[in-house]
């Protein structure tokens, strides 16, 4: 187990090396520079400036710098935000992103569990019919559609919620509502499935056979288990929460890490780029390996070594 | 006796291949037959736009601006004066030319990819596969926009940019199978009979994995089209006066408490036609599915 974690960690830290070298050599293939304004800057400003962020050395160096940055806990100074630092400004946006993510990934289980279970336990009834139909509209209807659906009757027509912005808890309904609407199909759809194929297992019906209460064999010997698969795709749902939320935090206009990193790529602020693309990378990598670790945890049959 | 019991027997049951079967069970399924339709008829309207409606996508006409919907304009016009129902036909190309067109460069880059990974296996499977792992590590879209930068603005741009980004998929679900086929009963009959690698990964392994390939694909080109239309919504899609469903939904953006249903009407063909292609995808992975043959 230990020693599957090492080599988890050390195989992360190079895909995070690789990914920042592709964010790198991408990011400077982009024409236009982050000194480009309406009006254009005079020669000696431009080359001032970037003798100032180092712009001004070759591309290997800049590139060693910034690794070297990273290690000591420095993500570099952002061009467009007057020379505020990339870490300052990503975690400024970090808590937004974070709750919505967490609040949208709660909301999300809270409704796919229990509806996959009791569509599961009463196949081809009513119940079971609007969970199929409910996981396959959420799964294919984007959030950011659902969002102005949202938006047209709660704000529009109703004047129930703000339509955007960032504070009152009212502001985050909308938002969670359209992030969660993937992420419950998705886990609807897995429960039910796996409920059925455990319900069809020996170790259920002996359970039964020995003369279980029904509930007792709902909850321990089916729901346990059938949780598994419901568990791995736990991590990337979340991963997927908190770096797909750009688009709905730009519709909502909540200042999260995504609205900050498509405001980058249009000032084309190199370090809030790299910043930005690390920072999503980092939280998918390290996700999916505590959903890897708790896997273990969950699953007897299930060893690392 | 026995000749006529046993003719009898295959009577009931007639011969047929795989797709003949599959065709039969998509037919049944009433949902993906719904969705096949919807993306038929709407594919026949964005081919023959011009013949629907005699505006163009970009005419503009500053004195009849943000009009609600009326006889001359059956959707309203936007804040140029532009018609609604006009943009939305022409919009409807941009969104098809994206799901098909980037779903050519995924199958172009990830069959051969995946096919050699799992034909070949060994250390080239495993440095295809450690890449493949790291573009996983990058968030999509992420890794879309910044491509979309380095790339350029034209639409085929686009195509390349999501293309270049969504083959990992099918690379690994093709390496999959094959590695799956390769050890089976006839791939092995072919190899005994002097069959090349080549030729076995074109003649026996690529066509007996294509059924998944295919119900893949169908799921990926919602996926594309929703990945236009939120570029566009962010103003990174494709270029004005292109119209698009995304760019359009911006336009209407600001407009959302005087006039809701600029923003409505892109917004619901939008759904409708990512859930048109889910239900066709749902159908097509079922009618597939060799082990519901009945």
């Amino acid at each position: 187990m230990f020693r599957f974690i090492v080599r988890r960690i050390l195989w992360l830290l190079l895909v995070l090396l690789v990914v920042m070298f592709i964010t790198f050599i991408l990011m400077h293939l982009v024409p236009g520079g982050p000194w480009d304004r309406e009006k254009a800057l005079a020669p000696k400003v431009v080359e001032a400036l970037n003798k100032r962020y180092g712009l001004d050395q070759p591309l290997w160096q800049q590139f060693g710098n910034y690794v070297w940055g990273v290690i000591r806990g420095d993500l570099g100074t952002s061009y467009s935000w007057a020379d505020r630092n990339v870490i300052s400004i990503l975690l400024q946006g970090l808590p937004k992103t974070m709750t919505l993510g967490i609040l949208a990934f709660l909301l999300a289980q809270a409704i796919g569990i229990p509806l996959g279970v009791a569509a599961a336990l009463k196949q081809n009834s009513g119940v079971d019919y609007f969970s199929v139909l409910f996981s396959t509209v959420f799964a294919s209807i984007p959030g950011f559609v659902l969002g102005i659906l949202l938006m047209i009757v709660f704000s529009v027509m109703l004047h129930w919620l703000p339509t955007s912005g960032w504070g009152s808890p009212q502001q985050l309904i909308m938002p969670v509502i359209c992030l969660a609407a993937l992420p419950a199909a998705q886990s609807a759809r897995i429960t039910r499935a796996s409920t059925l194929e455990v319900m069809r297992q020996d170790y259920v019906r002996t359970a039964r056979s020995k003369g279980l209460l029904e509930n007792r064999v709902r909850i321990r010997h089916i729901f346990r288990n059938s949780l598994i698969p419901v568990v791995t795709i736990a991590g990337p749902e979340l991963a997927n929460l908190i770096t797909g939320s750009f688009i709905i935090e730009n519709l909502f206009a909540v200042p999260g890490v995504g609205r900050l990193f498509v405001q980058g790529i249009f000032a084309r602020d190199y370090s809030l780029i790299m910043g930005g693309v690390l920072f999503y990378a980092f939280t998918i990598a390290i996700l999916n390996l505590v959903v890897d670790i708790a896997y273990a945890a969950i699953d007897p049959r299930i060893r690392y070594d | 006796m026995t000749v006529t019991s046993e003719a009898k027997v295959i009577s009931t049951r007639p011969h047929h291949t795989l797709w003949g079967d599959a065709i039969v069970r998509l037919r049944r399924n009433k949902f993906a037959m719904a969705g096949l339709a919807f993306i038929v008829v709407l594919s026949l309207a964005a081919i023959f736009a011009p013949l629907l409606t005699h505006y163009g996508f970009a005419q503009q006409n500053l004195y009849e601006i943000l009009q609600s919907p009326s006889w001359k304009h059956p959707l309203g016009t936007d804040q140029l004066g532009r018609d609604t129902f006009a943009r939305l036909l022409y919009g409807a190309r941009t969104s098809l030319a994206v799901g098909i067109f980037t779903q050519f460069i995924v199958l172009f880059i990830g069959l051969p990819v995946g096919a050699i990974a799992g034909y070949a296996g060994g250390k080239v499977d495993n440095y295809i596969m450690r890449f493949v792992d790291v573009m996983y590590a990058f968030p999509d879209i992420l890794l879309i926009i910044l491509l979309r930068s380095v790339l350029g603005g034209s639409i085929f741009m686009l195509f390349l940019a999501i293309g270049l980004v969504a083959w990992v998929n099918i690379a690994r679900l093709v390496r999959g199978q094959i590695l799956g086929l390769k050890s089976r009963d006839f791939v092995n009959a072919a190899r005994a009979m002097g069959g090349e690698g080549s030729y076995i990964t074109w003649r026996h392994l690529l066509p007996n994995s294509l059924g998944p390939v295919i119900v893949s694909v169908t799921f990926n080109v919602p996926r594309a089209i929703f990945t236009e239309a939120a570029l566009s919504y962010i103003g990174i899609g494709v270029k004005v006066p292109t119209p698009s469903w995304g760019a359009m939904i911006q336009d209407g953006f600001n407009l959302i408490f005087s006039k809701p249903y600029m923003l409505l009407f892109p917004a619901i063909a939008l759904a409708l036609l990512m859930l048109s292609f889910t239900f066709l995808g749902d159908g097509l992975r079922d009618a597939l599915d060799p082990k519901q043959r009945r």
